[in-house]
């Protein structure tokens, strides 16, 4: 029997330099039913996605202008979510906030407890105890973990990918577990109040972490073996909302989004809280400032944010987390319950709350969608005049039409999964 | 205290205001009127090199004669340094401050933001609409403490006004247009669109 060869001709019409077939632009091949088609060029289609939409992550609604698959323009309407919890902190007494807090970016709570009780302190000019700065170190860096981790599942499912979904949300649900066994909660904490922690973490929970800080870069390296080099992940995200150092900083781009674009910029090394500035770690920068670099960026900060633990875990002193002061810090039951002047300072904390002295303050953190900032206006009263917080995300969020105008639409849900939002801190 | 307002002060003299220092941040007081120049020498001067627009504000206080502040935090990003500037807004004066989105692309959403919540118009915006509230939202500026914490209307006219709303009302006369949907328009809309008026409040002014 004689090997036959049979030459079949290329379908498409041409090849390139690299022998990689040409795409040649419908209607142009000469059939006389596309030219014939009356022009359809200049007639700009208006579609709406969302508010209910998987892929806006959240009840985000772009109205897209499109032109063919072509995005023309994206007009984003965002405040489906909104609750006024700035107005609503203006009402309440600064422990009393705390709670808000969780509700704003509902996946990593503990950190905008943290940096909450950041901002009121600084107002107030409270020093916290060793204890509670490496506690509240780990609350970042584990809440960091689970955001990047649903940034993660979530964006490879826009993408197309479903198993780093099942990996990643594991991981989150043992985080969760912690949090649970340190708070009571799993999602909305409240873990922190002014001048200290609402609780102590229990003897299991060092046990608990350890053994996740362990574990938890396996699932790391997996996810990376099956995104990274994977053609379609890269197909769809490397140039895809591309933007350069100078246009990130001139967004007011902050956290990985700014990273990825290659400015070395990170609250925790360029104006430190929490003693970040005594931990050994590196903060990642992209490149090229695409969906792609941005993925690399979270991927490398996971990494990252767990040696940050380890730390944590090795220093984590003894004593107390509540500073000794009992203006601020509530008497223990025990005592408020059988001592006059403990029950005197629990009564007024509980019917007067904490008065901050006049002034303002802000507290930048590193929060993992970016700057998280909680402003402080007092007028010298137990309830602030002015709470305003810098939501990262909607600040992320701004520059969504500038990134997505121009590629096509499927390039437009890479783009808004890539700048992580979370509706309930854009909307607040 | 830090070293620009000194440098501010020289170069701008009686346009600046008073200066203080409180909680480890500078801030500073400048004029309204100067106020875009200023904020522009900041970002393009060597040696100051403000590049970064962290947020955009507004502070109203419970004083009922104390005037209105719009508040701009700005940073240095190589420089690693902070400045507050705070522009005063009168309160017997229109509450209105110029925009500095030609100068920062970042402020685009903060001063909507500013300008749904506070009511403070920034002149020379190139979208001032309103973003978290809805485009024919009546109720005012929640933010202003004489907006009542659970808001103006009860809850029988909030929902009289959401069932009584036209569906087209969800989106902007703009968007409207690019999809010439423009004849199924009520009358008024069409009537307002013809004139290049978009979405203005009707209880607003």
């Amino acid at each position: 029997m004689s090997k036959r060869t049979v030459e079949f001709e290329v379908a498409t019409p041409g090849l390139g330099a690299q022998g990689q077939p040409q795409r040649v632009p419908l209607g142009v091949a000469g059939d006389p039913a596309v030219t014939d088609a009356p022009d359809a060029a200049g007639e700009h289609m208006l579609i709406n996605l969302g508010p209910q939409h998987p892929a806006t992550h959240g009840v985000l609604r772009l109205v897209v202008e499109l032109d063919g698959e072509t995005v023309i323009r994206v007009i984003p309407h965002i405040g489906y979510l909104h609750s006024g919890f700035e107005k609503l902190g203006e009402y309440r007494h600064y422990n009393q906030i705390i709670p808000l807090t969780d509700r704003t970016d509902y996946l990593s709570p503990m950190a905008n407890n943290v940096g909450f009780a950041l901002a009121a302190e600084q107002l107030m000019g409270i020093e916290i105890t060793p204890r509670c700065t490496v506690l509240r170190v780990i609350a970042c860096e584990m809440s960091r973990i689970i955001s990047h981790m649903v940034w993660l599942g979530t964006t490879s499912i826009d993408l197309g990918a479903f198993t780093p979904f099942l990996w990643a949300f594991q991981e989150r649900e043992r985080i969760y577990n912690l949090q649970e066994m340190w708070t009571g909660a799993r999602l909305t904490t409240s873990v922190t109040r002014v001048g200290g922690m609402m609780a102590d973490v229990p003897d299991e929970f060092v046990d608990g972490l350890r053994h996740f800080t362990d574990t938890f870069p396996k699932t790391l390296y997996e996810i990376d073996r099956v995104l990274t080099k994977n053609a379609v992940w890269v197909g769809r995200t490397q140039g895809v909302g591309v933007m350069t150092a100078e246009e990130a900083v001139n967004y007011s781009f902050s956290g990985p989004m700014l990273r990825a674009s290659g400015v070395p910029y990170d609250v925790r090394k360029d104006r430190p809280y929490l003693g970040y500035e005594t931990y050994d770690f590196d903060v990642v920068v992209g490149e090229h400032g695409d969906v792609y670099d941005r993925y690399l960026v979270r991927l490398e900060e996971c990494h990252q944010s767990n040696r940050i633990l380890r730390q944590a875990l090795d220093r984590l002193p003894a004593g107390p987390v509540n500073v000794d002061d009992p203006r601020v810090i509530l008497p223990p039951k025990s005592r408020a319950m059988s001592d006059m002047e403990a029950m005197i300072y629990h009564f007024k904390q509980v019917m007067e709350g904490v008065k901050a002295p006049v002034g303002e303050a802000y507290a930048g953190i590193e929060n993992p969608k970016g700057e998280l900032g909680n402003y402080l206006v007092s007028d010298g009263t137990a309830k602030p005049v002015r709470w305003r917080i810098r939501p990262p995300s909607f600040i992320n969020l701004a520059a969504l039409s500038k990134m997505a105008e121009g590629r096509l639409l499927s390039d437009l849900i890479a783009i808004n999964a890539s700048v992580d939002i979370v509706m309930g801190e854009v909307d607040r | 205290m830090n070293s620009s307002v000194d440098a501010l002060r020289a170069t701008f003299g009686t346009a600046i205001g008073r200066a203080l220092e409180v909680c480890g941040d500078t801030i500073v007081y400048v004029d309204r009127a100067r106020a875009p120049e200023i904020l522009k020498w900041l970002k393009e001067t060597p040696g100051e090199e403000y590049n970064y627009l962290v947020d955009v504000t507004a502070v109203e206080y419970r004083d009922p004669e104390r005037a209105l502040e719009v508040v701009y935090f700005l940073r240095s990003l190589h420089r690693r340094a902070d400045l507050r500037l705070k522009i005063e807004l009168p309160r017997d004066q229109e509450l209105v401050v110029d925009s500095v989105v030609p100068v920062w692309q970042g402020a685009n959403w903060l001063e909507r933001e500013v300008y749904d919540m506070f009511g403070i118009t920034f002149r020379g915006h190139p979208d001032l609409r309103r973003i978290l509230m809805w485009e024919t939202y009546a109720e005012g500026y929640p933010l202003r403490k004489d907006f009542p914490l659970r808001g103006r209307f009860s809850r029988a006219e909030q929902v009289r006004q959401a069932l009584a709303a036209n569906p087209e009302a969800h989106y902007s006369m703009e968007e409207l247009s690019i999809a010439e949907a423009f004849d199924g328009l009520p009358e008024d809309m069409k009537e307002r669109l013809r004139r290049g008026e978009r979405g203005k409040l009707p209880y607003s002014e």
